[in-house]
């Protein structure tokens, strides 16, 4: 018998990620957003800089909805981003470990986020 | 490098079908990976339609039914039947567990049973389990001393450090935690996956082991120890209720500790 055609048993196929899976691959995918985001950030000082004219291109592109939209998102990802890292630094000190403690923050890491998005927006536009 | 999709030759086709007997009333549907080397085909998922009513409770009473009453060629390990064993590590409706402590009764709609995930697969249910065990040695898991050990009489410990080791003892070596990490599906070559590391620290939290330092000179590696992520699978999969993740944080923190 050779052992060179043993198949791999399926992993991502067939596995239910628990809760606290989800978060962490959600850590990172709000990571990468995140380096979109700062390219938008990056186009809107060049932009300031490069004069008036691009300036009020770069502000008119910021105002349309698609645009807004895309902010409102990234605003979330930035804001669970963020308060992931910190679940991630009491994980880092050793705290926080028990399953239900671990779903927990997880659950607080994005009702805290959602307050957090809600609490810019509202800043922001009044 | 990362393998999200399976390679050809582990892709799962359509099985056969065994019908429930005609009288049977409280039948219940199982779903299990078969491959069989000798065939040269990929693995399939055969379904069986099970009579409970002849049936013990436990997902492991199910397939030795299946092995027993329809199919003979079905392929799985099993030993204590009482969860100590640690044989009949599984992927039991898409969660490692142990098939002799599952109620099929605990699962919701078809019960589908794959072999530990993301392992070469020997036979059926039947994962190869060579590299986990040598990746398991590797840790040279006894008691190591520096110092002479008498001759004549136990080492000792105060019940206090022997509770130290509560949590960490209790572990079957089933690799149920080690094969739901997806870290360790990315990385089983050179990331020790969760069971070796909680088996580490059993050895670094046991007060009559004097070689810390060279055990954690050995871990202080970015793949053997920290492709951990806190994904936390593995504490939602250990049967015995053991948290890898948090031995694996205590280790982390003794490399910072020691700095």
């Amino acid at each position: 018998m050779s052992s060179d055609n043993r198949p791999l048993s399926p992993h991502l196929q067939v596995y239910r990620l628990p809760f606290t899976a989800l978060t962490s691959i959600s850590h990172r995918i709000s990571g990468v957003l995140l380096a979109g985001g700062a390219l938008m950030l990056v186009y809107w000082v060049v932009a300031t800089a490069a004069g008036p004219t691009s300036y009020a291109l770069a502000s008119s592109i910021f105002a349309s909805w698609p645009v807004q939209l895309l902010m409102l998102l990234w605003t979330f990802v930035l804001f669970y981003h963020l308060c992931n890292g910190i679940r991630h630094l009491f994980w880092d000190a050793g705290y926080g470990f028990e399953l239900q403690t671990a779903q927990r923050s997880g659950q607080a890491v994005i009702v805290g986020a959602a307050l957090l998005t809600g609490l810019a927006w509202f800043i922001a536009l009044v | 490098m990362a393998q999200f999709i399976l390679p050809p030759n582990s892709r799962i086709q359509p099985g056969a079908h065994h019908a429930a007997p005609a009288q049977a009333l409280n039948t219940r549907t199982f779903k299990v990976y078969r491959w069989e080397p000798d065939k040269g085909e990929n693995p399939r998922l055969d379904t069986y339609e099970l009579d409970l009513d002849s049936c013990g409770p436990m997902v492991l009473d199910a397939l030795v039914k299946i092995k027993n009453d329809i199919d003979p060629t079905l392929t799985f390990r099993r030993s204590c039947r009482e969860g100590i064993c640690g044989s009949c590590a599984m992927n039991i409706d898409g969660r490692n567990t142990l098939a002799c402590t599952q109620a099929i009764d605990d699962i919701d709609g078809d019960v589908r049973i794959y072999p530990l995930p993301s392992m070469r697969v020997v036979k059926d249910l039947v994962p190869d389990m060579t590299h986990f065990y040598a990746q398991y040695a590797s840790i040279r898991p006894w008691i190591r001393k520096q110092s002479p050990t008498p001759p004549d009489q136990e080492q000792l410990q105060s019940p206090e450090d022997r509770e130290a080791l509560d949590g960490l003892y209790e572990c079957i070596l089933c690799a149920c935690c080690q094969t739901s990490c997806p870290s360790y599906w990315w990385n089983p070559d050179r990331y020790l996956g969760p069971a070796v590391l909680l088996q580490a620290y059993r050895w670094i939290a046991d007060s009559r082991d004097e070689d810390t330092g060279a055990r954690l000179d050995d871990l202080d590696d970015a793949f053997k120890l920290y492709r951990c992520h806190t994904i936390m699978n593995c504490a939602s999969a250990c049967p015995k209720g053991l948290n890898p993740a948090k031995a694996i944080a205590e280790i982390k923190r003794l490399m910072v500790a020691r700095q």
